[in-house]
């Protein structure tokens, strides 16, 4: 018996939210003794990027490469996972919460009559029962969940686990898989993706801005400081909406939800929705002019000044630090 | 074309979370409901859709008789009719079964909802429709164009988007920029009084994983302020107190 992750690549690398779903399943794998844990990984990936899948706890990688699941394919890729969950034989499938992850993940708890929970935020109590706990109303609460289905889904949150990454190598072994003509009715015409960046929504440090910046002429400041620190950026909802940022970059109730080790929000007062996409955050920094802005109440460090004033001289204090 | 979109009944976003009996429910004092905010924009967008290519819209929740304000809403914004199907809803497999069900029934083209419901944030039950429908199923969608039989739809990635061709029937799970939220105006209003809305009971009763009790997270510290002529020192507590750089 193993325990199955199912891994997402972006541009032939194993992503990190996957190693982080590979290190939960063995630590989950030790607490039920459920066996190892083996990846599946779909299309065209290095085959050392699939050995060290090893390093975060996996022993074994099954590697369906046929190139037909390069691209996401929910239909394709979740019919995929289903035929590598019976040919292991295994009860319990981990993922990294993610567009194509959850996507993947609903139509898999039909396949394979599994209990899903999303959001999961820590390490399931099976000492009676089996419960999880997952993140709700987005990020405001925590809900206790009673899975009771004999096969299980848990798609983790970012940072539901500390990743330790070691030198272990993973067997990696081809997986044939068999795709029927509904699997692969739909098709993906084009990707468009930031390239060379840090991805918002998995990135360890956030760099937010706000209508403080008064235009997109100024973002040059924060981009700085997303560099100096190797951070991805953001922005609240009204930046997105005058077209000042690009949507993907709005973070907040209805755009990403970040959970980043540091998040920093800059010119943005803080209205509920904007802090119900970051309160996952371990750290948040806020510069604000008006002390009175909201955002304060939600962060543990702040400076009140102009933005215009302090961020060139907290890049200049980061660069001498850093 | 049919077009169903399936809506939420979920607390404003701006609502205070408190749980009441042993924290085992959700508190209503004093909350506002509203249709969740993705759902609105698939709302919005099948409203667009059924102007443009004639058809019907019917809009669906899995509620006690408490949605019935929510689904008048829909009425008041554009759709034809409502079903309400008579349920607190229990888990996303729950939900997913009664729309599978009630949809199959009605023999949609297209079936739209929100990509997750903003209480229990899932974003599960357009893939398990899709799955017990044998449709294909898309989330989150941030386009979609509809020509003939041919769906063009641009779906968000991490840092990106990808833009995908899929063929009627189909689901997917919006969010913005799909469409401009639509606010009803007063003859939507008044038609909507008057609009079928059918109550139909729960088809099974089977569930996966449901909430055994809900938790709030421990209360923030205050802030520390630091002075904005003296920036090096936030760069040291970063470092050295918090320990995140």
């Amino acid at each position: 018996m193993s325990i199955l992750v199912y891994i997402e690549q972006a541009e032939g690398k194993v992503k990190k939210t996957s190693l982080e779903a590979v290190a939960f399943a063995k630590a989950l794998a030790n607490q039920t003794g459920e066996g190892d844990v083996v990846a599946i990984a779909l299309g065209s990936i290095d085959s050392g990027e699939l050995a060290g899948i090893g390093g975060a706890g996996a022993s074994k990688v099954l590697h369906a490469s046929d190139s037909k699941l390069n691209d996401g394919v929910i239909q394709a890729h979740a019919s995929a996972v289903a035929q590598a969950f019976s040919s292991v034989g295994a009860k319990t499938l981990v993922l990294a919460k993610s567009s194509l992850g959850d996507a993947v993940a609903a139509r898999l708890a039909i396949k394979l009559k599994a209990g899903l929970v999303s959001n999961v935020v820590e390490l399931p109590n099976t000492s009676s029962g089996y419960t999880v706990k997952r993140s709700i109303y987005t990020g405001k609460a925590f809900a206790e969940t009673s899975v009771t289905t004999e096969n299980k889904i848990l798609a983790i949150k970012k940072n539901a686990i500390d990743l330790i990454l070691n030198d272990s190598k993973a067997t990696v072994e081809p997986f044939a898989v068999t795709l029927s003509e509904s699997d692969l009715a739909s098709k993906i015409t084009s990707t468009e993706r930031a390239t060379g960046e840090v991805l918002l929504p998995e990135a360890d440090i956030v760099v937010s801005g706000g209508r403080g910046l008064k235009g997109p002429e100024n973002w040059g400041m924060l981009e700085e400081m997303a560099k100096i620190l190797g951070a991805a950026t953001g922005c609240s909802k009204p930046v997105s909406d005058i077209g000042w940022r690009p949507h993907h970059e709005h973070v907040g109730q209805t755009g990403v939800k970040v959970a980043p080790t540091l998040y920093i929000a800059v010119g943005i007062s803080g209205a509920i929705q904007h802090l119900a996409g970051v309160n996952s955050s371990k750290c948040i920094v806020v510069i604000n002019k008006d002390p009175e802005a909201p955002f304060f109440k939600a962060a543990d460090y702040g400076i009140v000044g102009d933005a215009f004033e302090v961020v060139p001289k907290l890049n200049e204090a980061l660069k001498a630090e850093l | 074309m049919k077009i169903l979109v399936c809506i939420t009944h979920v607390p404003d976003t701006t609502s205070k979370i408190q749980f009441t009996a042993d924290n085992t429910k959700f508190d209503t004092t004093g909350v506002q409901f509203i249709i969740g905010p993705y759902d609105d924009y698939a709302l919005a967008r099948a409203v667009e859709l059924r102007d443009q290519t004639g058809g019907t819209l019917t809009v669906l929740n899995v509620g006690e008789a408490e949605t019935e304000p929510t689904l008048r809403k829909a009425l008041a914004i554009g759709a034809d009719d409502a079903i309400r199907v008579n349920s607190s809803p229990k888990d996303s497999f729950f939900v997913a079964s009664q729309i599978a069900h009630y949809a199959k029934e009605g023999g949609y083209d297209l079936i739209l909802m929100g990509r997750e419901s903003i209480d229990f944030n899932g974003g599960m039950v357009h893939g398990m429709v899709g799955e017990l429908l044998n449709m294909p199923s898309f989330s989150p969608v941030m386009k979609l164009e509809v020509d003939g039989s041919k769906v063009i739809m641009a779906r968000e990635i991490e840092g990106g988007k990808e833009m995908l061709e899929a063929t009627l029937p189909l689901i997917a799970g919006c969010q913005e920029p799909i469409a401009e939220w639509k606010i009803p105006n007063m003859r939507g209003i008044m038609s909507a009084r008057t609009k079928p809305l059918n109550v139909v009971e729960p088809v099974s009763n089977e569930t996966q994983a449901e909430v055994s009790q809900y938790q709030l997270p421990p209360a923030k510290g205050s802030v520390k302020l630091v002075d904005k002529d003296n920036v090096s020192e936030l760069v040291r507590l970063l470092k050295n107190e918090a320990k995140v750089l």
